[in-house]
Order: C-alpha cells, then sequence, then structure tokens
C-alpha cells in the first residue's frame, strides 16, 4: 500500500448504490448478466481504459493523461480513483461490466490464480535485467511474469532536525527509544510522533523489525512470534501514551502533518520528499523503522505500483501493447513519472543511473535506505491476508485486546486464504 | 401516506368526488391511462428492484466467489459460514443496541423540533426549513466535515477548540475506540442530518390534528401542557408516530454511510451489518454468496421487525374509526 488518495467525495455513488442495493437484499445487481465484460469498447481494440488511484501530488493526473493521449494506437481513457481504498473499488468494478483494461496495483497471487492478470512475461524478458531484479521476483509465478513494475516506493520515517535538537533526543534506533522520543518530543502543541490515522501503515515494518517476516519462503504464516507480540504491546502503550498524533485532518501518506509542525516524527513515502522538503528546507531528516528486541532489525518498506492488464478484458492484446509502449518503451516518461511529481524510484536500473534528482542530498539517503533496509512485497501476501493483520492493529493496539489472541484470529483467516492460494 | 390523512373530525366528508369529467382525456382508455402512468415506475421497479431480489436469493445458495452467474449450488452452506464464521451476527447485534437508542433519541428529538415550530407565531417557515436543509446533505459530505474539521484530533479541531477553553487536552474522537467517542460522533451526526425530515412528518400531523379537541378538552378542564399533549397531541400522532419509528429502524439497520466514512473498515467495532456484507461480497474476497445471504437475512429481520411493531402499534392506525 503506498500513496493512497486524498479525497472521498466520488466513492459516495458507490457505497449508496451498495448500501441500497444491500438494503433490498440484493448485493448482486451490478449491472450486466455475467459481469465480466471488457471496457466496452468497439471490440477493435481502439478504446481501452485504465484505473489509477488518486496520487496526491500536483500535476500526476495531467501527467499520466498526457502519457495517454501520446499513444496513437488507442484511445485511452483514465479513470482516477479518489477515495480511501482503492482496492475495493478496484475489486469491485473488476468485475462488472465497466472493468478496466489496464490497471495499477501491487503484485497479489489472488489475481494470478483467479485468472484476473494477464501474463506479461513476452514483454518483459527482453528488458528483464534492466529491472531491479526483486521487482521481477515479487511479480513472478511459476516462472511468469504478471505485471510490470512502474514505480518503487519506499516508506520510512520523516523528521524536523531542529525539533530532535532542541528536546536533545538522537534519531532513534529502537522503538524503545522511538517510544522515548515521542515523549520528549511532545509539547503543547506539536504531538512527537505521527504513524498514520489507524497504525496500519507500519503494520508490515512492525513484523520485520522485530525479525520476523509475512510469509516464510514455503508460504506458511512467519508473523506470530513472541517479537511481533511484543512489538504490537510496544505500539499499545505508545498508542496510549497522547504522544502520538491522532485524528489527524490527512494520513501518513501526505506531507501535511509535518510540514504544519502538528508532529516532529511522521512515517512516510517517498514520494512525499519534494513536497516536505519545499516546506521545510534542510529540517528534515529520515531514518528506518527501528528494530524491536534483541532479534530485530531496522527496516523500510518498498512498496510502490505495478501496472497490470485485464486477462478477462475484451482487449487484452491491444492492452499489452498500449502497456508495453508506455511501461517499456517510453523511457522519457517512466522517469518523468518517477520523479517530476512525487519521488520515486525506478525499478529500471538504466533509468535510475541518469535519475540525477535521486542522486544527492535527503533522496540518495531515501535510495540507500532502499538499498540497505528495504523488504519488498511478497506476492503470496494477499490483501485478504493484509486486512486480516489490520484487524491485529485494530483490536491489540488501537483496542485493549490481547495481541495473542488477536494473531490467533489472523492465523485462521490467513490459513483459510493460504490453503485457497496454494492447497 | 398515513401521516398526511386529513382525519375528517371538523369537516364533513365531501358529498362525493365530483362527476365531471377530466379536463382533458389523454385517450377514453383508462387500462391505456393505468400503464402509460404506472409504467416507467414498474420497470425501474422491476429492474432495480426485484430482479435483483431475486438475483440474490438466487446467489445466495451458490458458491458464488469472484462471480456473479455461479454454477455451483452449495444449499444452505452460505447461510452457514455467514451465521457462524464471520462478524456479521456481532455486527447484527451492536446495532440491535444502536437501533434502540438512535430510534426513540431521534423520534423524540424530531417530535420536539416539530412542537416548537408549531408553537412559532413568528418565523415559522423560516425555522422549518433551517431544520429541515440538513436533509439535503448527503451522509458522506457530512462525514468528511465531521471527521475533518469538527471532530478531528488536533488542537485546531473545533470539538477540541471548544474542549480547550475548559482547559481538556486535545481528544482523538475517532481513532480511539476507549472510550468510545466515536458513537458521539455518528450519533449527532446522524441526529442532525435526520431529526429535520421526520420534523416535517410531525409538523404535517401536528397541523392535522382538529383544534375541536383541544377547545372540548379545555371545556373539560384539562390542563395545557403536559395534560393536553399526554392525552390529546400524542394519541393522534400515533399513525405518524409509527411510521416513523419504522423508517428510523430501517434506517438504523441499513447505516452504513457515515460508519464507512468516519471509522473506516480498519477497526474491529462499529462495522455495521451493511458493511460487513459490503467486505464479504464487494471486499477483497468477493464473495457474492455469503454476501447475498447475509442481505437476505437482513432483509428478512427488517421485515420480521417490521411486521412485529405493526402488530404492536398497529400500522395504519391513522385509519380506524
Amino acid at each position: 500500500m503506498s500513496a493512497t488518495s486524498n479525497s472521498n467525495w466520488s466513492r459516495r455513488s458507490i457505497f449508496r448504490a451498495a448500501a441500497g442495493m444491500a438494503a433490498a437484499g440484493t448485493l448482486a445487481a451490478c449491472g450486466s448478466n455475467n459481469g465480466r465484460g471488457g471496457s466496452g469498447g468497439s471490440g477493435s481494440g481502439k478504446h481501452l481504459v485504465q484505473y489509477f488511484h488518486a496520487y496526491g501530488e500536483a500535476g500526476t493526473e495531467q501527467a499520466l493523461k498526457r502519457y495517454a493521449a501520446a499513444y496513437k494506437k488507442a484511445d485511452v481513457s483514465t479513470s482516477w480513483i479518489t477515495g480511501n481504498n482503492f482496492e475495493s473499488a478496484l475489486f469491485a468494478t473488476l468485475l462488472s461490466s465497466k472493468a478496466p483494461d489496464v490497471f495499477e496495483f501491487h503484485p497479489q497471487l489472488q489475481l494470478v490464480k483467479s485468472g484476473q492478470v494477464a501474463d506479461l512475461s513476452d514483454l518483459i524478458d527482453p528488458v528483464k535485467d534492466d529491472f531491479n531484479p526483486n521487482d521481477i521476483k515479487s511479480h513472478t509465478v511459476d516462472g511468469k511474469i504478471y505485471g510490470i513494475r512502474m514505480i518503487d516506493d519506499p516508506q520510512f520515517f520523516y523528521y524536523r532536525k531542529s525539533m530532535l535538537e532542541k528536546a536533545k533526543v538522537d534519531v532513534p534506533t529502537t522503538l524503545d527509544e522511538l517510544i522515548e522520543a515521542a515523549a520528549k518530543l511532545t509539547t503543547g502543541k506539536v504531538k512527537g510522533l505521527f504513524l498514520g490515522n489507524d497504525f496500519t501503515a507500519i503494520q508490515n515494518n512492525l513484523i520485520w523489525s522485530a525479525g520476523a517476516d509475512t510469509l516464510d519462503a514455503k508460504n506458511q504464516i512467519a508473523y506470530h512470534t513472541p517479537g511481533v507480540i511484543e512489538g504490537l504491546k510496544k505500539l499499545r502503550t505508545l498508542f496510549t501514551s497522547g504522544h502520538v498524533l491522532l485524528d489527524a485532518p490527512t494520513d501518513f501518506w501526505d506531507p501535511s502533518s509535518l510540514d504544519q509542525g502538528l508532529c516532529a516524527i511522521q512515517w512516510g513515502g517517498m514520494w512525499s520528499m519534494p513536497a516536505m522538503q519545499k516546506a521545510l528546507g534542510d529540517d528534515l531528516g529520515i531514518f528506518p523503522f527501528p528494530k524491536i528486541g534483541s532479534a530485530g532489525k531496522q527496516s523500510v518498506y518498498n512498496g510502490g505500483w505495478s501496472i497490470f492488464v485485464n486477462a478477462k478484458g475484451k482487449n487484452v492484446e491491444a492492452a499489452k501493447e498500449y502497456v508495453k509502449w508506455l511501461w517499456i518503451d517510453q523511457k522519457q516518461y517512466q522517469e518523468d513519472w518517477a520523479t517530476s511529481y512525487g519521488f520515486h524510484i525506478p525499478p529500471r536500473t538504466s533509468i535510475a543511473n541518469q535519475a540525477t534528482k535521486l542522486k544527492s542530498g535527503l533522496p540518495a539517503e531515501g535510495v540507500k535506505l532502499f538499498t540497505d533496509y528495504g523488504h519488498f512485497d511478497n506476492i503470496g501476501w494477499d490483501q485478504t491476508m493484509i486486512t486480516a493483520f489490520n484487524d491485529v492493529l485494530a483490536s491489540s493496539v488501537r483496542k485493549n485486546g490481547d495481541p495473542e489472541k488477536a494473531l490467533d484470529a489472523c492465523d485462521k483467516k490467513v490459513n483459510v486464504e493460504l490453503k485457497k492460494l496454494f492447497g | 401516506m398515513s401521516t398526511t390523512t386529513t382525519r375528517g373530525v371538523a369537516q364533513p366528508a365531501p358529498a362525493k368526488a365530483s362527476p365531471a369529467r377530466p379536463r382533458r382525456a389523454l385517450r377514453g382508455n383508462p387500462t391505456f391511462n393505468f400503464w402509460l402512468f404506472t409504467g416507467p415506475f414498474l420497470i425501474g421497479l422491476v429492474i432495480f428492484v426485484f430482479v435483483p431480489i431475486v438475483w440474490s436469493i438466487w446467489l445466495s445458495f451458490f458458491d458464488a466467489r469472484y462471480t456473479v452467474t455461479p454454477s455451483h449450488f452449495i444449499g444452505f452452506d452460505n447461510y452457514k459460514q455467514i451465521l457462524t464464521n464471520s462478524n456479521f451476527p456481532s455486527s447484527l447485534v451492536t446495532f440491535s443496541v444502536f437501533a434502540a437508542f438512535i430510534v426513540p433519541t431521534t423520534w423524540a428529538l424530531s417530535l420536539g423540533l416539530a412542537l416548537l415550530v408549531n408553537q412559532l407565531t413568528f418565523m415559522r417557515a423560516f425555522f422549518r426549513s433551517v431544520f429541515f436543509l440538513p436533509t439535503a446533505v448527503s451522509y458522506v459530505a457530512a462525514a468528511l466535515i465531521w471527521k475533518m474539521s469538527i471532530f478531528n484530533g488536533v488542537r485546531f479541531g473545533l470539538a477540541n477548540t471548544v474542549m480547550s477553553w475548559f482547559g481538556v487536552d486535545d481528544t482523538s474522537w475517532i481513532s480511539n475506540p476507549s472510550p468510545p467517542w466515536y458513537w458521539l460522533v455518528i450519533v449527532t451526526l446522524r441526529l442532525w442530518i435526520q431529526a429535520g425530515f421526520y420534523m416535517i412528518l410531525f409538523l404535517a400531523a401536528l397541523q392535522n390534528i382538529p383544534p375541536e379537541l383541544y377547545e372540548a378538552a379545555a371545556i373539560d378542564g384539562a390542563k395545557k401542557g403536559w395534560q393536553t399533549f399526554r392525552y390529546i397531541t400524542l394519541p393522534q400522532l400515533r399513525a405518524t408516530s409509527t411510521a416513523v419509528i419504522l423508517l428510523l429502524l430501517i434506517a438504523a439497520y441499513q447505516a452504513f454511510d457515515e460508519f464507512f466514512n468516519i471509522i473506516g473498515t480498519k477497526a474491529t467495532w462499529a462495522q455495521t451489518p451493511l458493511m460487513e456484507l459490503y467486505k464479504t461480497a464487494l471486499g477483497t474476497d468477493q464473495d457474492y454468496g455469503a454476501g447475498s445471504a447475509g442481505a437476505v437475512i437482513l432483509s428478512l429481520l427488517i421485515c420480521i421487525v417490521t411486521l412485529a411493531q405493526g402488530k404492536i402499534m398497529g400500522f395504519g392506525g391513522g385509519e380506524e374509526k
């Protein structure tokens, strides 16, 4: 999960429809009969629909539409999905007759298993060596590559150097130090720390920093460890300490909380860096999620967005051609997309090498954190499991539930899903 | 609806419907006219209500993951799953409690507003409009205002600003479920949006109460205020009250928009039955079978409650003589 968007209005119609229909006892009224149509194009492949979540940075929507307009072989229209959960909007639409031909998402195995996304190996293979091997790995199932990584988005902590100096706080390297720092940095008007409004943004880092993993190499649960439980307990004390910013008007993906001085340390993504530098100048530093317990290590979440082709759409070939044109061939657009608005790390070495904006200063530090501490998505850790782990944070950090019990409940749901995916 | 029925104590019933011909007959055939006027609505009703209901009932007996045209019949398994292996039953319990609170509160508030506005001799239309206006606001827009500007957790949020005048520290109204301040956020929003609409219904009913009743009561020595309210106004509002409570009850079980936007789905509390069904059917599971089963259960429940309530309070009691 990465730069989620910043307004909710246009989701309204979907809520209304869902609410109204369910009320009438009918969640199924999603339009045409099999609900599996393509873009409604003429079949000649001249019209394609692409789905993107609303990036928060100014100019992104225009840029995307500009790239699409430059494509001559098909007329590509862009749906720019605002709202706070792109995934449910996307999943609901994929089932309808208005399903997009091309969409961005994260690599998740259930999309491959259900035949939702097309095999893109033949597009990527010629340039495979140019991609970050981790980005290839996270999109590969049984030797086939199912999505093209557009951008890598490391997530880490941003902090105000001046505030830490004033409070005589060193950059924290353990969770205990972070909790202590939050306490020292909290003053009447400023909260020490902002982890996002519901704490779910850091759920993967909690696992990795405790020395655990989401799933192990055999695709079994690897997050249920004493280290993770310790981390959850500490997060609970942090949550109730009064030193974290809660119910901020914007969430972690938006730079506003740090920019406006609501907090001294904020969890965020590399995409926010240009906006934060503009607002705060040199008074800005970054550090990875600190380690938890003695077996822990610092971690950074290498999120990002990938482009997929809807294998159940009507224009699969045309969509593949478009995707190849934009995300394989058009390197100047790829570089523009990665570095002109928010900062993202280009997954392709050849582009990363010439991205001068990322070569020095804070962006270069971000790239270093990405390389040294980064964990990539595991394609087997799908949305159902992510949602199950959301509940762990809700019930044992935001509520005073027993972490052990919350993890047990999560295990149950994850195991059901693992069985569906791997048998 | 019975809420606007004029009760004919004051005036005798008109002699009979005027036998005069319609001003301009569309065509001589009443059957044609009937279908002309009801047809479009009926088509909409069939396509958007009846077909989906039947489809949903059908889906609920099939294994419908990632599809709405399933082929694998599984009997009552979906019902078993949604009732035993999900958060749906507990959300029903939570929302029965919610309904038990919000329904009488909204009823009392809208009746109170109606009585106050009805008393006005001056600027009545203005106040009527002012109280009714929030009805025009969408739940989603209101939820965002409540969440982002009134009840946000930072020092410049409206609620926190007011609290700071009394020396109270910043409160996180929504993120932190203990104490459950989020109910305050939800309930105030719901009251703000709903009360005005039901106030209008009560106002119409109040103006329909024949003044003779009050005059007769005054002659019999009834005191103004509580006594007349208790023995004349309230019984005369019975039909309207029944309808209002019914609508409120259905609205409570159908709660979705403000919960979805304020609490969100990344919480384990305050998940409404519809949010649970939304997550099951339209979320990552895309399990339309189980979702439909839940929807059928919810519909049945609403039907049963409605019928039971009608039985107890006498729905349509306005017609009785």
